[in-house]
């Protein structure tokens, strides 16, 4: 029952991007359409576990002080792989990713994970926690791939939804979309928290 | 000739593509740091000073060790940019800021706080990354780099100014802290959209 906690508190009460706004970067920039989004959280995840179950395992022979030098080398070798996997078999993901892949080296969630949770925890859990997260990152970058996309080209994963007559709302797929997609889903959770809030009292 | 190039790259990091709001790129610091002018202006200083230096090392790091076509070893070693990138940004910011406490303590106390969380700022890698992308040499990428640096500091320097404002202003319960920042980033990439239609 613990272990399942570890596992779904990423995913919805610790949601990296939407309630401890980790990771925004690739989250705004990527998310303007669904396969791009799919394809980031999935390369994000890869690292995220992968970093987690290293660090947890190297802990006892990581140096204190110079640890997060060796996280984040731990981090960039993992995204070295992704980065050379992507450009080999699916390279025209890996064009429209382009600069945020070598970038997930600097996703604040990685780091963070690592630094708060796999330095201190055993294997078993920092999987299920990598886990957690990397669905939860998933998640949100799909939530807001699937609104921007949905608005601004009148597509869900390319699949046509609107008819043809429908006039794209361009604006969603360019940079204030995204800022404003974000802002308004962050105020929807806030507004549910309040609200549970106050029934609770 | 030489000169024009140079100040379509300027307007281009500053204005067209400015990093935070149309790239983002560095939007931890934009949200995160963005609550007083004062700190804002110490985050700006900072970044502008270690993504100048940034770009002028990681410029000399691919094309001497790793672009096999002019390294001094001639092997092709491109697939160690990022970790090599990010390591040296790494050692840069600790030695920055070492230098600055021993020698200019004024400046260590303004920008002290704001130097180790640099290095985990996307917009320095980004910076880097870029200018390998775009083919820059070396006089570009240390001009590319002064002027992302100076465009991450102006919507700073704006997004503090209005966030100032913002906490006397009435909002609804809410959309407070995160969410009304980011429909503020919103307006000003509306704004800056304008940009875009500049042919230079």
């Amino acid at each position: 029952m613990k272990a399942f906690g570890e596992l779904t508190k990423g995913i919805i009460k610790e949601n990296p991007v939407f309630v401890m706004a980790l990771g925004l970067c690739p989250t705004l920039a990527v998310s303007t359409s669904v396969n791009d989004a799919i394809g980031m959280g999935a390369a994000a995840t890869f690292v995220l576990l992968s970093s987690n179950i290293f660090i947890s395992l190297l802990k006892n022979f990581i140096p204190n002080k110079i640890r997060i030098p060796c996280y984040i080398l731990v981090i960039a070798s993992f995204v070295t792989m992704v980065d050379m996997v992507m450009h080999a078999y699916v390279p025209s993901l890996h064009k429209s990713l382009g600069i945020f892949i070598p970038l997930i080296v600097v996703n604040c969630i990685i780091l963070g994970r690592a630094e708060a949770f796999a330095s201190k925890n055993n294997v078993g859990k920092s999987i299920l926690d990598a886990i957690g997260m990397g669905i939860g990152f998933t998640l949100a970058i799909v939530i807001i791939a699937v609104i921007r996309e949905f608005l601004g080209s009148g597509t869900i994963y390319n699949i046509s939804i609107l008819p043809a007559s429908y006039k794209p709302m361009i604006v969603a797929i360019l940079p204030p979309g995204a800022f404003f997609t974000i802002a308004l889903l962050m105020g929807l959770i806030n507004l549910i928290k309040n609200k549970k809030h106050k029934s609770g009292e | 000739m030489e000169f024009s190039r140079l100040f379509v790259i300027i307007v281009s990091s500053i204005f067209i593509n400015n990093f935070v709001i149309v790239r983002f790129l560095g939007l931890c610091p934009y949200i995160g740091v963005s609550k007083k002018l004062d700190s804002a202006l110490g985050m700006g200083m900072a970044v502008i000073f270690v993504m100048t230096m940034a770009s002028t090392i990681t410029w000399l790091i691919y094309n001497f060790l790793l672009n096999p076509a002019t390294s001094i070893f001639g092997f092709d070693l491109t697939f160690l940019r990022t970790i090599t990138f990010i390591l040296s940004i790494a050692v840069l910011v600790q030695f920055v800021e070492m230098v600055i406490k021993k020698t200019v303590p004024t400046l260590y106390k303004a920008l002290g706080i704001y130097l180790p969380l640099i290095t985990t700022n996307c917009a320095v890698l980004g910076v880097s990354i870029l200018n390998i992308n775009e083919n820059y040499n070396f006089l570009e990428s240390i001009v590319n780099g002064i002027s992302a640096g100076i465009g991450f500091t102006l919507v700073l320097l704006l997004m503090a100014g209005i966030r100032q404002r913002l906490e006397f202003a009435n909002v609804p319960k809410s959309l407070k802290g995160m969410p009304i920042a980011f429909i503020v980033a919103g307006c000003m990439a509306l704004a800056f959209l304008g940009f875009s239609g500049l042919k230079i």
